[in-house]
């Protein structure tokens, strides 16, 4: 198999039987990033000289014997992350000078553990976004069809692994920034339990929903990664203090009599019928490995894109406001579209006086209600199994101008960010040669669960083996 | 001089453009947003940013049906609490390397346009 078909765990036998070392591995994917990138605008930074490096220390300390977890597999950061002495964009003409002067918690394990890191990913700016579109540096476009949206905001490290620049990438979630574009680019994308991984060095977006996790092609590698990422830190106010467990160990277990809820409202009519019948399908596939399913209520889940829709935008509003042009930052003698203009209007709106009552408080309140729905529904169910996205990809420029039309695009997504929940998307089939995501939710730190259950799914179906045409 | 308009039609189904017809702001209301938010827009982007936002705005007021009385409104996911640390320098004095990110600096200070005539 060629080295970039093969995921993490491939690469760590490879690397370990000798059959290639990490330079020549590096080497492959940044020739592939250089030959394939000009079609897919998945990069803003490549970090050649410094990947190449790490390589060769990666591979005199397995000659030594030395090295940690990742040591000499490949990664992509999205550039949301701070890389120290690396420019840290976060898609915005706002920090393209920017070059951070300390590491994210999450870059610092990952390198800790040998990884090498080939350079940094394009997304929305700040993360504002379910499209790529907002990127200053211009769109990212979707492997399976160049005219289509890898979806957002983190597309570039959805599109870089869907093409086989990097069996893995890290990126970030909000209300479904890495399910979603990894539902639309037939990847992996989980998203950890709220405070799992440390936002430190993590350029915020709505505090209270961020959550850093991973993009990959099996739920195997995800397991991997996370293993690394996951755990205390003390320079996050809101990292948990939670064991983290062998997460990779776990992935053997059967799936046997595990309780999978279905939410009718997530089957109705704002699904594609073609997504429905794919995803339909996967729950089958769960069946047949002994799960079983019954319907669970969310009676509030309605209501999670608006209540997101007030939180997240007085939240950023709030966090924006640092990107002063003083400390860092671009400082323009006439200022024009820096940000997603309407949700720093809207956050500003719910948070003015006359309005917090009535929107932010309001909001909080109803995220309580639907963590509620949530915390019930897990009594009785170890998952929650559904569609990720209610349509495959969509064309670039499509719901650009429609700020309603794109946000109803998480509403799948959404309701795990309120209640704090870890989430994965996993690639179930395609509908005319785009492909589906099935969309698993678990109670909190119940990621183990997640993994278990996508990794026993990908062992029965090979949708995450198949590779974009243009990119095999 | 603000006001919220509630949403026409009951039920809680989400649709594409619940306040379509539905203008909950004014331009002067935007223009104090705007104010708040230290944006500069140009009459154009005034004019877009009524239609927009209104319609945000009209989205989100489903809220409103929400019966919320006597829920606590959520504050962590987790219910966890706020961790304190000793008041201990952790830090090492590292201005220079920060302010090499800065637009504009002097002697170690920050540099800003002025703002008070």
């Amino acid at each position: 198999m060629a080295l970039h078909e093969m995921t993490l765990s491939e690469l760590a036998a490879g690397l370990d039987a000798g059959d290639f070392s990490s330079v020549e591995l590096t080497q492959a994917l940044l020739d592939r990033i250089e030959a394939g990138d000009g079609k897919l605008n998945a990069m803003i930074t490549v970090t050649a000289d410094q990947a190449l490096a790490t390589a060769q220390q990666a591979d005199a300390d397995r000659a030594a014997g030395k090295g940690g977890a990742l040591a000499g597999l490949p990664v992509i950061h999205k550039d949301i992350f701070c890389t120290r002495g690396v420019r840290t964009s976060c898609g915005s003409k706002m920090l393209d000078n920017f070059v951070s002067p300390y590491d994210a918690t999450i870059v610092e394990r990952i390198a800790g553990a040998g990884a090498v890191m080939l350079g940094k990913s394009n997304m929305d700016e700040f993360a504002m976004g379910s499209s790529n579109e907002t990127s200053y540096y211009g769109p990212v476009r979707n492997p399976w069809d160049l005219e289509r949206s890898p979806g957002g905001s983190s597309g570039g490290s959805a599109a870089s692994v869907a093409a086989r620049f990097t069996p893995a990438a890290t990126a970030t979630d909000t209300g479904g920034s890495i399910r979603q574009p990894a539902a639309l680019t037939n990847t992996v994308g989980l998203k950890p339990t709220y405070g799992r991984v440390s936002r430190y060095g993590m350029i915020a977006f709505a505090s209270s929903l961020d959550q850093a996790g991973t993009i990959t092609r099996t739920a195997e590698d995800a397991a991997r990664l996370l293993s690394v990422m996951a755990g205390f830190d003390a320079r996050d106010s809101t990292s948990i203090d939670e064991p983290v467990p062998d997460y990779v160990a776990e992935l053997g277990k059967a799936i046997k009599g595990l309780r999978v809820g279905i939410v009718r409202q997530h089957f109705d009519a704002g699904l594609d019928p073609a997504c429905r019948t794919r995803v339909e399908e996967a729950i089958a596939v769960l069946e047949s490995l002994g799960a079983t399913t019954t319907e669970v209520d969310l009676p509030n889940i309605d209501l999670s894109v608006p209540t997101y829709y007030v939180v997240a935008p007085a939240e950023c509003s709030s966090n924006l406001s640092r990107f002063d042009g003083v400390r860092f930052g671009y400082r323009a003698e006439d200022p024009e579209d820096l940000f997603d203009l309407y949700r720093i209007m809207t956050g500003t709106y719910v948070l003015s006086a006359g309005y917090y009552d009535a929107y932010y408080l309001k909001a909080q309140q109803v995220r309580q209600l639907i963590a509620d729905d949530f915390r019930k529904a897990f009594a009785d169910v170890d998952v929650i199994a559904g569609p990720t996205s209610p349509t495959p990809a969509f064309r670039l420029g499509d719901k650009v101008d429609d700020p309603i039309t794109m946000y109803l695009n998480d509403i799948y997504t959404i309701g795990a960010n309120l209640a704090g929940l870890p989430g994965i998307s996993v690639p179930c089939g395609f509908v005319e040669d785009l492909p589906v995501g099935l969309h698993l939710v678990g109670p909190h730190f119940g990621e183990s669960v997640l993994l278990r259950c996508a990794h026993q799914y990908q062992q029965q179906t090979d949708w995450h083996r198949a590779s974009p045409e243009a990119f095999s | 001089m603000y006001h919220c308009v509630p949403v026409a039609g009951g039920g809680r189904n989400i649709t594409e453009n619940p306040g379509k017809n539905n203008v909950s702001l004014d331009k002067d209301q935007v223009r104090h947003i705007a104010t708040l938010a230290r944006l500069k827009l140009t009459d154009e982007e005034y004019d877009e940013s009524v239609d927009k936002l209104s319609r945000i705005v009209d989205f989100v007021d489903q809220l409103s049906r929400a019966d919320t009385a006597g829920v606590v409104p959520m504050a962590h996911p987790l219910e966890a609490t706020q961790r304190l640390r000793a008041d201990t320098v952790t830090e090492t004095d590292e201005r220079d390397r920060f302010q090499e990110n800065a637009p504009s600096t002097e002697n170690g200070l920050y540099l800003v346009p002025k703002v008070i005539e």
